[in-house]
C-alpha cells in the first residue's frame, strides 16, 4: 500500500480549475480494468445517465458518489451487463473491459458476470443453506475441485467462517443482516471474479455491520478491483482510493433528470480540493 | 376553541347532525350487504346439510365397494372412484408440467412487446372462460374420434380435462413465480448463472408452494367436472375398474349424474351418498392446499 | 512504474465470448415456448373441431332455418332444426341466474372490500371460495331435490313449477356464480387507491356514500367485467340445467316450465350414440359453435374491461 501511495503522489497532476476529460489520469500507470467513453444509458426514450468517460484502475477501490437519482446504480449495472435484464434499457457509447467492448458482438453476458461479481443493496441470500449459497456459483459454472474447500476459502475470505462454520447446513436466512451481506460477498468471491461491483452494500446495515464490511473491503482490495456505489460520503472517504462524483441535470423542457459525471479523482483530492464547485457544494452539504 | 371574541363564534357541534332517515339508510345498507353474504353462506350450509341427510342411509362400505347395479340397494361407486383416481393421475401428470412450463415462459422469458406473446396471454384468459362442454366437443372431435382416434378411453377423458384446467394451472403458477423477488434472480444471474439455471435452481424451488396450491385447486376442479365427459362415453354402465390407458371408464361426478337421472327415488339416495364421498375428497384436497400454503408459503 | 505497481501479476488476457454453446438453454426455451403455445393450439383445435362439422351441417340445414326456426327436434324421424327454443331457454335461465348473482355478488364484494373487519374477511372469503369449488353436478342435485320441491310449495302465480323447470336451475346457478362476481368485483374495488376513499372521508362522507359514490364508480369497469364473466359462466353451465331444467326444448318465457338450454342439448345429444357424420351428430357442433362464439365475444369484452381498470390503477 505504501508503494502505491508514494507513486501516486509522484504522479499527481495539478488539479485543473475546470472539468476537462482530457486531464491526465492520476492512476494511469496502473492497469486499466475498465475504460468508459461517451457512455449513456437509456430507459426507452429517457436518458438516465449521459456521456460518461472514466477509467477504473486495477486492484483499487473506486467509489461512485452523488445525490440519489443521478444514475450511479444504473451505470454500475452496465459493468456486468445486469441492465440486459431490463428490456427497455439501452446502452450507447463504449465500456471496455481489458480492451474488450462489453457490449460488443460475441460477448456473452454470462461470461462477463463470472468475471465481474456483484453485491446488492439489500442482502439477497438464496433461501437455502449457507453452504449451498456459496456452492451455487461453482456448481452452475461447473468449476472443478472440492466445493467444500471453495466454501471454506470463500467464507474465510469474507471473514464469516468462524461465525458460521458449525452451521453450514442452516438456512442463510437465519443470519443477521450484516452476516447475510458478508455471505453475499463470499458467494461472489466463490466464483473467483476479478472485479466486484458493490451497489450501496451497507445501506441496509447498522454501523457495526457496516464497519465489518468496510474492513473486509480493505482486506480484499489487494486482490480484487472494487467499484462501490454509496450515498454515504464518509464511507467513500474511508474506503475508496478514487472517487467519481455524479450529479443530475434537469432538463427544463421535458422535466426529466439525467445523470452526469462531474469529476473523477483521487479520493483525497475530491474531499479536500475538488476542482468543480458542484462537487464542493455536495461534499460540504450545500447541495443534494 | 380560542375565539377572537367569545360571543361571536358558535361552538361547533361535532355530534352527528344526520337525520334519522340517513342513519336508517346507513344501517339498512350495511344490513343488506350482510344479508347478501348471508344468503350465499346459508345456501352453502343448506346444501351440505341436505346432501348428508339424503345420503346418510347409503353411507356405508357397500357404497365404495360395490359396482353400479340396477338395484339401488346394491349400487355402488367403486368403478367411479377408481376411474377418478386414474383420470386425476393422468391430468396431474400432463397439466402440471405443461402449465408450469407455460407459466415460466410467460413470466421469465416472454417479451411482452411481441404480438405472439400477447396473443398467448389473451388466449389463455379466454380459454379459462370457455364453457367446459366445449372442451367435451374438442375431446370428441379431436381426441376420441377424428385426429387422434383414441376412442372413449381413460386417456381421452383425462387429456380433455387436462386441457380444461390448464389455464387454471398456468394462471396460478404465474402468480407464484411472479411473487419470487427479483433480487433472487439477480443474485443468481450476477454469479454468471444462465437464465434456465436461475429459473430451475432458484426461482422454481421458491415458487413451489404457490404452484402446488394452484395445481391442487386445478385438480379439484377437474375432479368435480362432468360436462365434457358426457360426450366422451363416460356415462356407461361400467362394472370394472380401469386397467390401462385404453380402458373404458366412468368418474364420480358422471356416476352421480347417472344415479340422479334414474327414475327410482332410491337412486337419489345413492347419488347423495356418492356426493358426500366426492365432497370429502375435495375437502381433503383443499385442506392439503391450505396446509401447503400455510406451512411452506413464504412471505417475501 | 508499471513494474512497481505490478506487485501482483496481471491477469491473463480475457476472452468474453461464450465458452459453451448452451444448446440446452435454447432447447429449454423452445420447450417452454411450446407449452405456452399449446394454449393457442387448443383454441385452434377447438375452432377446427367445431367449424368443419358446422359447415357440413349448414350444407344440410339452412342457416336461416337454424337461426330463426321455432321448433327444435333434431333427433326425431322428421327433424326440425330451429335453435330458438335452446337460445331462449339459455337466455331465460341466464337472466334468472344473473338476477341472483349480480346483486348478491356485488353486495358481497362491497361488504368484503369496504365493511368487513380483517378478521371477518379472513373467514368469509375462503367460505365464498368453497361455494366456487362445489362441483356443478352437486348444485344440480340440490336444485332438483331441494329447491324445486321448495318452489312447488311456495309458488304463488300460475301453475306450480314442473319437476324440471327453469326457475330452480336459474336460482341455483345464480348462487354458484356469486363467488365469481364477488371475487372479480372485489379485486377491482381493492385496486381503487385508498387516497380516493380518504378524500371522500375527509369531506365528511359516510361509508355508504364512499362505497356507492366513490368506490363503485371508480371500480366500475372491473365490476362490469365481473358481471360479464358471470354471464359467460351462466350461458356455459351444463350440469345444473341438464339435471334441473330438463331436456324438453320449449320456446317459452314461463320459468315454471321445463326447458333445454344449448349446453344441455349438447350434453344430452352426446350421451346418445350418434353415429359420426349423421346430421344428428353434426347438430352438436352447430350448437357448440353458437355457444363458443357467444362466450368468446363475452370473454373478450371482459378481458378488455379488466385490462382497462388495471391500466388506470396499477
Amino acid at each position: 500500500m505504501d508503494i502505491r501511495t508514494k507513486t501516486a503522489e509522484v504522479d499527481t497532476a495539478t488539479p485543473q480549475a475546470t472539468h476537462a476529460p482530457a486531464r491526465p489520469d492520476v492512476f494511469e500507470h496502473t492497469a486499466k480494468v475498465f475504460e468508459l467513453s461517451g457512455l449513456s444509458v437509456y430507459y426507452g426514450a429517457y436518458r438516465a445517465i449521459r456521456d460518461v468517460d472514466l477509467v477504473v484502475p486495477e486492484r483499487r477501490i473506486t467509489a461512485f458518489i452523488g445525490p440519489s437519482g443521478c444514475g450511479k446504480t444504473t451505470l454500475l449495472r452496465c459493468f456486468n451487463r445486469m441492465n440486459d435484464l431490463i428490456p427497455s434499457a439501452r446502452v450507447e457509447g463504449r465500456i471496455s473491459y481489458h480492451g474488450i467492448d462489453l457490449y460488443g458482438e460475441g460477448v456473452d453476458a454470462m461470461e462477463v458476470r463470472t468475471r465481474i461479481g456483484m453485491v446488492f443493496q439489500k442482502p439477497n441470500p438464496f433461501p437455502k443453506s449457507i453452504r449451498d449459497n456459496i456452492a451455487f456459483g461453482p456448481k452452475v459454472l461447473k468449476i472443478k475441485g472440492d466445493h467444500d474447500e471453495i466454501v471454506e476459502r470463500s467464507l474465510r475470505r469474507a471473514a464469516l467462517w468462524d461465525e458460521v462454520k458449525d452451521r453450514l447446513k442452516d438456512s442463510a436466512l437465519g443470519l443477521s443482516g450484516g452476516q447475510q451481506q458478508r455471505l453475499c460477498i463470499a458467494r461472489a468471491l466463490a466464483v473467483d471474479p476479478e472485479v466486484i461491483l458493490m451497489d450501496e452494500p451497507c445501506s441496509a446495515l447498522d454501523p457495526i455491520a457496516t464497519g465489518r464490511i468496510e474492513d473486509l473491503m480493505e482486506e480484499i482490495k489487494s486482490e480484487y478491483t472494487i467499484i462501490i456505489v454509496t450515498h454515504n460520503m464518509q464511507q467513500a472517504a474511508r474506503v475508496s482510493d478514487r472517487c467519481a462524483f455524479f450529479t443530475t441535470e434537469v432538463n427544463e423542457r421535458s422535466d426529466t433528470r439525467t445523470g452526469v459525471l462531474v469529476e473523477l479523482d483521487r479520493t483525497e483530492t475530491i474531499f479536500s480540493n475538488p476542482s468543480d464547485e458542484r462537487t464542493e457544494h455536495y461534499i460540504t452539504g450545500r447541495f443534494g | 376553541m380560542s375565539a377572537f371574541s367569545a360571543g361571536a363564534v358558535e361552538v361547533p357541534d361535532l355530534k352527528r347532525r344526520s337525520s334519522v332517515l340517513s342513519v336508517l339508510k346507513e344501517r339498512g345498507f350495511s344490513a343488506l350487504l350482510l344479508a347478501s353474504v348471508g344468503i350465499a353462506i346459508l345456501t352453502l350450509v343448506t346444501l351440505l346439510f341436505q346432501v348428508v341427510v339424503d345420503g346418510a342411509p347409503r353411507l356405508n362400505a357397500d357404497l365404495v365397494n360395490n359396482f353400479p347395479s340396477s338395484r339401488p340397494a346394491r349400487a355402488g361407486i367403486q368403478s367411479a372412484i377408481w376411474g377418478t383416481v386414474w383420470v386425476m393421475g393422468i391430468v396431474a401428470a400432463t397439466c402440471i408440467p405443461l402449465g408450469v412450463g407455460a407459466a415460466i415462459y410467460l413470466e421469465e422469458y416472454a417479451d411482452n412487446s411481441r404480438w405472439y406473446n400477447r396473443l398467448i396471454e389473451v388466449n389463455i384468459q379466454n380459454l379459462a372462460a370457455v364453457p367446459s362442454i366445449v372442451y367435451g366437443i374438442l375431446g370428441l372431435a379431436f381426441l376420441a374420434r377424428g385426429f387422434l382416434d383414441l376412442g372413449f378411453t381413460v386417456l381421452t377423458g383425462a387429456l380433455t380435462l387436462s386441457l380444461l384446467v390448464l389455464p387454471v394451472v398456468i394462471i396460478a403458477s404465474r402468480e407464484a413465480i411472479r411473487a419470487v423477488p427479483r433480487s433472487l434472480r439477480e443474485a443468481a444471474l450476477a454469479l454468471g448463472a444462465t437464465p434456465w439455471q436461475t429459473v430451475s435452481r432458484q426461482v422454481l424451488p421458491a415458487a413451489v408452494p404457490g404452484i402446488a396450491t394452484g395445481a391442487i385447486l386445478a385438480l379439484s376442479r377437474a375432479i368435480g367436472e362432468a360436462a365434457p365427459l358426457l360426450l366422451l362415453g363416460a356415462l356407461s354402465f361400467i362394472t370394472f375398474n380401469p386397467d390401462g390407458l385404453d380402458s373404458q371408464f366412468t368418474v364420480l361426478p358422471i356416476q352421480i349424474f347417472g344415479y340422479i337421472s334414474r327414475p327410482q327415488a332410491e337412486f337419489k339416495v345413492v347419488a347423495a351418498a356418492a356426493i358426500v364421498v366426492l365432497l370429502a375428497i375435495l375437502l381433503v384436497m383443499n385442506s392439503i392446499a391450505i396446509m401447503v400454503r400455510n406451512r411452506y408459503g413464504r412471505r417475501w | 512504474m508499471a513494474a512497481i505497481e505490478g506487485a501482483v501479476a496481471p491477469r491473463p488476457v480475457v476472452n468474453l465470448g461464450a465458452t459453451k454453446n448452451r444448446y440446452g438453454e435454447k432447447l429449454v426455451l423452445a420447450l417452454l415456448f411450446g407449452c405456452a403455445a399449446l394454449s393457442v393450439g387448443t383454441t385452434v383445435a377447438i375452432v377446427v373441431s367445431l367449424l368443419r362439422p358446422t359447415v357440413e351441417f349448414f350444407d344440410e340445414v339452412g342457416i336461416v332455418e337454424f337461426l330463426t326456426g321455432r321448433v327444435w327436434s333434431p333427433l326425431f324421424a322428421s327433424p326440425s332444426f330451429g335453435v330458438l327454443p335452446l337460445v331462449s331457454a339459455t337466455l331465460l335461465i341466464t337472466a334468472i341466474a344473473l338476477a341472483v348473482a349480480l346483486p348478491v355478488g356485488l353486495a358481497a364484494a362491497i361488504y368484503l372490500s369496504e365493511y368487513a373487519r380483517p378478521r371477518v374477511r379472513r373467514v368469509l372469503k375462503p367460505t365464498l371460495e368453497v361455494l366456487a369449488g362445489i362441483p356443478t353436478v352437486v348444485y344440480g342435485f340440490f336444485a332438483l331435490t331441494f329447491v324445486t320441491p321448495l318452489l312447488q310449495d311456495i309458488w304463488l302465480v300460475g301453475d306450480p313449477p314442473a319437476i324440471f323447470n327453469a326457475m330452480s336451475a336459474g336460482l341455483v346457478m345464480g348462487i354458484m356464480i356469486v363467488p365469481t362476481v364477488a371475487s372479480v368485483s372485489e379485486d377491482a374495488m381493492s385496486a381503487v387507491p385508498q387516497a380516493l376513499r380518504n378524500g371522500a372521508a375527509a369531506l365528511g362522507s359516510t361509508r355508504l356514500q364512499i362505497s356507492t359514490r366513490v368506490v363503485v364508480p371508480a371500480a366500475l369497469s372491473g365490476i362490469v367485467a365481473a358481471f360479464v364473466l358471470g354471464f359467460s359462466r351462466a350461458i356455459g353451465e351444463t350440469m345444473i340445467v341438464l339435471i334441473a331444467a330438463g331436456i324438453t326444448p320449449t320456446l317459452s318465457i314461463n320459468p315454471a316450465k321445463a326447458m333445454q338450454t344449448m349446453t344441455a342439448f349438447i350434453g344430452q345429444a352426446g350421451l346418445g350414440d350418434q353415429s359420426t357424420g349423421s346430421t344428428g351428430y353434426k347438430t352438436i357442433f352447430a350448437v357448440g359453435s353458437l355457444l363458443f362464439a357467444a362466450t368468446f365475444l363475452v370473454n373478450m369484452v371482459s378481458i378488455r374491461l379488466v385490462r382497462r381498470y388495471r391500466e388506470v390503477y396499477e
